[in-house]
């Protein structure tokens, strides 16, 4: 039977590369479809009419919007491969409290790191740090978040590494300075071809985030 | 096997109710640990240290927080009733509309109620956005989950219930009949569910609690210490 998988997505979005991350440790074949985002496309707007955001999961024609809600469906769907999530309910209870909180924490955190000068980007960068350096404390000594196999919260937080350049060049610090085993983690996770392959340079990010800051006036 | 249930909660937060109808669909016995959110307990911040808020599931010792992520977990533990659906694509479904209730819904129906003036206008117009689209999804269905509660019902329970309760004592007009007839029959269907109006806080405990709040407006902006 051919499946027909199509992503909608925007090549810095940390949340897209989510699901391309899932999709490649799956080896799922679909088509990439890069959206302009001040120029949404009909078929961006026809399958996430709610939120109107990348990126969308189209499977054989019916839409699946939400990064983290796309990763457990391509988790459900693809289940035969490289498992996600842990079978066991209360290590998945885990997996999903802390993908939960990257959501919930790691974006904001990051986008006022790079938005805001003076006092309020130190007391940013100070929270984004903890936030991390809470992670880091999950982590543990584990290879992955997922214990000896990557998993769920690896696939959630990885992909905001491509990001970290821009984070440090912007808020003049460094993240392996406060953090040291989180980017041992990344260099781990970043020779997982479906890793690699799926994540954009962040010197590429940093030069977008660049053009972001001139767009809206942002020294 | 003796199998221990405690939830650290609070009675009056829609959030403890969710967890506490699911546990009641599976037929959980459990002790429950009413937490005073003005003073919170060292169990609380020991189960629950990264967000400190309720409620917290406690199964054989070992802690689950977040509503959402309880109430996946409780659906896989236990059998009973499902919460959530068993096709993959359904799932995620569900999952979409329960985020989006948590995520936009929740805030957006709290502002309207509360709300004043020209801001309550604004407020009450993105709250009719929502509920359209939550209304469109409910298409001729008796529940979300379909012929019985599921995952979008019962994350739904501060629709259901607690919007009443506020209108009541702030006269707001953001849900009613006359706006969303189906909305507002399903809010009836599932208040009436047994397993909910067991678990649903008393309709005057709710009020009462509300009018008190009017009273202090500072206390108004949506600041959940529960999730």
């Amino acid at each position: 039977m051919g499946d027909e998988v199509i992503l909608l997505d925007f090549w810095p979005s940390m949340f897209g590369m989510r699901l391309r991350v899932a999709l490649a440790e799956k080896g799922v074949n679909y088509e990439y479809k890069e959206e302009d985002l001040s120029n949404k496309s009909a078929l961006l707007l026809k399958m996430n009419p709610v939120h109107k955001k990348i990126p969308v999961l189209i499977h054989n024609g019916k839409p699946v919007c939400e990064s983290l809600i796309a990763v457990q469906y391509i988790d459900e769907v693809w289940k035969d491969k490289a498992p996600l999530l842990p079978s066991d309910p209360y290590q998945r209870a885990q997996a999903r409290f802390w993908a939960d909180y990257v959501d919930k924490k790691l974006y904001t955190l990051g986008s006022k790191v790079w938005q805001t000068k003076g006092e309020e980007q130190e007391a940013s960068k100070k929270e984004f740090l903890d936030c991390l350096k809470l992670l880091e404390g999950e982590l543990g000594d584990k290879p992955y978040f997922g214990g000896e196999t990557f998993g769920f919260v690896d696939v959630s937080l990885i992909t905001f590494y491509s990001w970290f350049y821009a984070y440090e060049t912007f808020g003049n610090f460094s993240i392996e300075a406060d953090c040291p085993k989180l980017i041992e983690w990344v260099k781990r996770c970043m020779e997982k071809e479906s890793v690699s392959k799926s994540i954009p340079d962040p010197h590429k990010v940093y030069e977008f985030v660049l053009q972001l800051k001139k767009k809206f006036g942002i020294e | 096997m003796g199998e221990e249930v405690k939830l650290i909660g609070a009675r009056g937060s829609p959030f403890n109710c969710r967890v506490e109808i699911a546990l009641k669909l599976k037929g959980v016995e459990y002790e429950f640990i009413e937490e005073d959110l003005a003073n919170k307990s060292p169990l609380l911040l020991k189960y629950n240290p990264v967000h400190k808020k309720i409620p917290v599931l406690l199964h054989n010792g070992k802690p689950i927080a977040e509503s959402l992520v309880i109430l996946e977990y409780v659906d896989q533990t236990w059998e009973g009733a499902s919460i959530l659906p068993q096709h993959p694509y359904e799932r995620a479904m569900a999952r979409f509309w329960a985020k989006f209730i948590d995520d936009k819904c929740m805030s957006a129906l709290w502002n309207a109620c509360w709300s004043k003036g020209k801001e309550q206008e604004k407020a009450i117009e993105e709250a009719n956005e929502l509920l359209k689209l939550l209304e469109n999804e409910l298409k001729d269905k008796k529940f979300f989950g379909g012929d019985n509660i599921g995952l979008v019902d019962i994350v739904a329970d501060f629709i259901a219930y607690w919007v009443g309760a506020i209108q009541e004592v702030t006269g707001a007009e953001v849900l009613t009949k006359e706006k969303f007839p189906k909305l507002f029959e399903w809010a009836r269907e599932f208040i009436n569910c047994s397993i909910v109006k067991e678990k649903l806080p008393p309709r005057d405990h709710l009020t009462g609690f509300f009018r008190i709040k009017l009273e202090a407006p500072d206390t108004l902006k949506y600041n959940p210490q529960v999730r």
